[in-house]
């Protein structure tokens, strides 16, 4: 009686001690605001934020951390689901934005309630707000930077951009002009826009084809690697080597290549389980952590020696994904 | 006495009325925070450009036409609002007053032409759209102060969003319900032909209707952009659905000139609060929407109702 007792006092104790920075939190609620859930990115990361979500509330780290989405992708429904969020109580907000300055009004009323708010992806301006910015300019560079690693010498390059108009396919092409500026070696001999699509890119890449001279590389910016492979087969070129953007059908293609012919390439791309280290950094903010505004999202990155990996652990019609733990988080926050 | 009370017009007229009582009640069940100051303030800020919207809307709808641009010219004028009207007030006043007048110049063309405002207002809502991406490409700019401020109010005892939706009923109800004039705009839309009779010029009526819809679409976008204190092209795009679901939950008609701007009030804050309860139930975002569609076949279902005694 009196060992079984003991026992269990020690193993309270065990538990106690293995946890000691959880304690605080296990009371709070932490909930997401997210504006569109249309693609399957954002399925992605929808899932992730429920699996990492509901192990933390199941191990008591957190009370409660349910997802909402608004129906359509509009501003003022999202004001307005934050400011119902507020009225419920959450003490976290993690937020997905439909629009990086005109929620700065709902945000604000968040943080005079006493709320945390950590936006991601899709950031929110107000100073008060965290923000786990995506660095798609360095996105481009790093592209770039692999290829003045794998070809010395340089040569041609050909650019698939994103979506005309959208700050982000912006932001990664002016990372690859920049990268292409520090390496002189390389030029950039055309430019279409993909929009981010296999079918869009496949199109204009074939069109753009027979008005270009030999190109040696094709610099991308997701969604759009494995339509202009198909686009060069089709033109009876020879396939150049393309930067991928963490696709299945991408990372399939590469790995049939790879298989064939000992094909060598990178992969990069934002994994859709970034949700999950804002709920990390939420719990972190409200464990009393001291946390710095503005953070970066680390890319995933594929190469060449863990590409079967990457692509066993991605879903068919997916994009490959990470979850962050609190240990991650932790990282980035350290800045490492 | 009883039976003028639960007579089908005065049932009519109570429904709006009743929608928003319900609904208020059930929120307050569920999440009894909601029952305070800080709550209403929260949950019917939105409300105040959605009912200056909706008024608009009902402008529109009171001479038989429909405003399919409502969304997108609030989305300009908050556009507007953002840049032009906080660097150069002077200049942001003109481009205001040049989107009223353009409204109303749309009323003409419509009655010029004898064209179906469906169409035209469907155009105009790109057109609309294209001059607020020229004017702010990007998501930001900034709200003038005295806006921020206007929205921001903190009045003793009531909410600032009950006492703005109230003034707003009110005024709009003595102007278009109680005045003259307000019988003859109201009668082009119950039978334009009497009131073309009787020497009233159809043109400046539907002229005057339709300035008066900008007007109240610029009003809106100021709102918006008071609460949310920067601009999106793209801000007010739901406005346009939410702004004729209003007039109809309140008690408006498609024909007949048959409109209630006090109706029309009560609508876009049932409206309104019908986001907040769905969310307040926790309902899965992919059913929210149909729930919403839902509750609004609910209170048109009793109207129908109610007219066939009516009848």
């Amino acid at each position: 009686m009196l060992k079984k007792s003991l026992m269990g006092a020690v193993a309270m104790t065990l538990a106690l001690a293995a946890a000691p920075a959880l304690a605080d939190t296990s009371g709070k609620r932490i909930a997401l605001s997210n504006n569109y859930a249309g693609n399957s990115w954002r399925q992605a990361m929808l899932k992730s934020w429920e699996k990492v979500t509901g192990q933390a509330v199941s191990e008591g780290v957190v009370a409660e951390a349910p997802a909402f989405t608004t129906a359509e992708n509009q501003v003022t429904e999202q004001a307005a689901q934050i400011q119902n969020l507020i009225l419920q109580g959450y003490d976290a907000i993690v937020i997905n934005a439909a629009s990086p300055d005109a929620l700065n009004g709902a945000v604000k009323q968040a943080c005079d309630a006493g709320i945390v708010v950590v936006s991601f992806d899709g950031i929110v301006t107000e100073p008060c707000a965290w923000r786990i910015a995506v660095d798609f300019k360095q996105m481009g560079a790093v592209q770039v930077d692999y290829l003045a690693g794998r070809m010395a010498e340089g040569g041609n390059l050909l650019e698939i951009r994103g979506l005309a108009g959208v700050f982000v396919d912006d932001e990664i092409s002016a990372g690859i002009h920049s990268g292409v500026e520090k390496h002189p070696q390389f030029k950039i001999v055309g430019s279409v826009h993909g929009d981010w699509a296999q079918d869009v890119a496949q199109k204009a890449v074939a069109g753009i084809l027979p008005s270009l001279p030999e190109v040696q590389a094709v610099v991308t910016q997701g969604g759009d690697g494995y339509g202009a492979a198909q686009a060069f087969k089709a033109a009876g070129r020879p396939t150049p080597l393309i930067i991928m953007g963490n696709r299945h059908d991408e990372l399939t293609w590469w790995k049939e290549q790879k298989d064939a012919n000992g094909y060598e390439t990178m992969s990069v791309s934002i994994a859709p389980g970034v949700s999950t280290l804002a709920f990390w950094v939420a719990q972190m903010i409200l464990d009393g952590k001291e946390v710095p505004k503005d953070l970066t999202v680390p890319f995933l990155q594929i190469n060449q020696d863990n590409l079967e990996e990457s692509l066993a652990n991605t879903e068919p019609g997916g994009v490959a994904n990470v979850e962050y733990s609190l240990a991650d988080a932790e990282a980035v926050v350290a800045g490492e | 006495m009883l039976a003028q009370v639960l007579s089908p017009r005065a049932l009519r007229a109570a429904l709006p009325a009743a929608s928003l009582v319900v609904l208020l009640a059930a929120i307050f069940y569920i999440q009894p925070r909601a029952m305070s100051y800080f709550g209403l303030n929260l949950m019917l800020q939105y409300a105040v450009p959605i009912a200056l919207a909706t008024i608009a809307q009902m402008f529109v709808i009171a001479i038989n036409d429909l405003d399919l641009s409502i969304g997108p010219f609030v989305g300009l004028t908050a556009s507007i609002g953002a840049t032009l009207l906080a660097s150069s007030p002077v200049l942001g006043v003109l481009a205001l007053i040049g989107c009223v007048a353009a409204y109303a110049a749309l009323g003409a063309l419509i009655h010029w032409r004898n064209l179906p405002s469906i169409v035209v207002t469907l155009g105009m809502s790109f057109v609309w759209l294209g001059v607020a991406v020229i004017i702010l490409p990007t998501p930001g700019g900034t709200a003038p102060g005295w806006i921020k401020a206007v929205m921001g109010v903190k009045l003793p005892y009531v909410p600032f969003p009950i006492v703005a939706a109230a003034i707003i009923a009110l005024v709009v109800h003595v102007v278009l319900m109680r005045s003259a004039y307000g019988a003859v705009l109201r009668g082009a839309g119950g039978n334009a032909r009497a009131i073309g009779r009787a020497g009233w010029s159809l043109l400046k009526i539907r002229m005057v209707m339709y300035a008066a819809a900008g007007t109240f679409g610029v009003l809106s976008g100021l709102s918006l952009i008071g609460l949310t204190s920067a601009a999106d092209a793209h801000i007010a795009d739901r406005y346009t659905l939410y702004s004729i679901a209003g007039v109809i939950l309140g008690g408006g008609e498609f024909v007949g000139g048959r409109v209630s701007p006090i109706g029309a009030v009560l609508g876009a804050l049932t409206l309104t609060l019908t986001g907040s309860f769905l969310i307040f139930l926790k309902i899965s975002p992919d059913w929210q929407i149909g729930a919403q569609g839902a509750i609004l076949i609910i209170v048109l279902a009793l109207r129908a109702l109610i007219k066939r005694r009516e009848g």
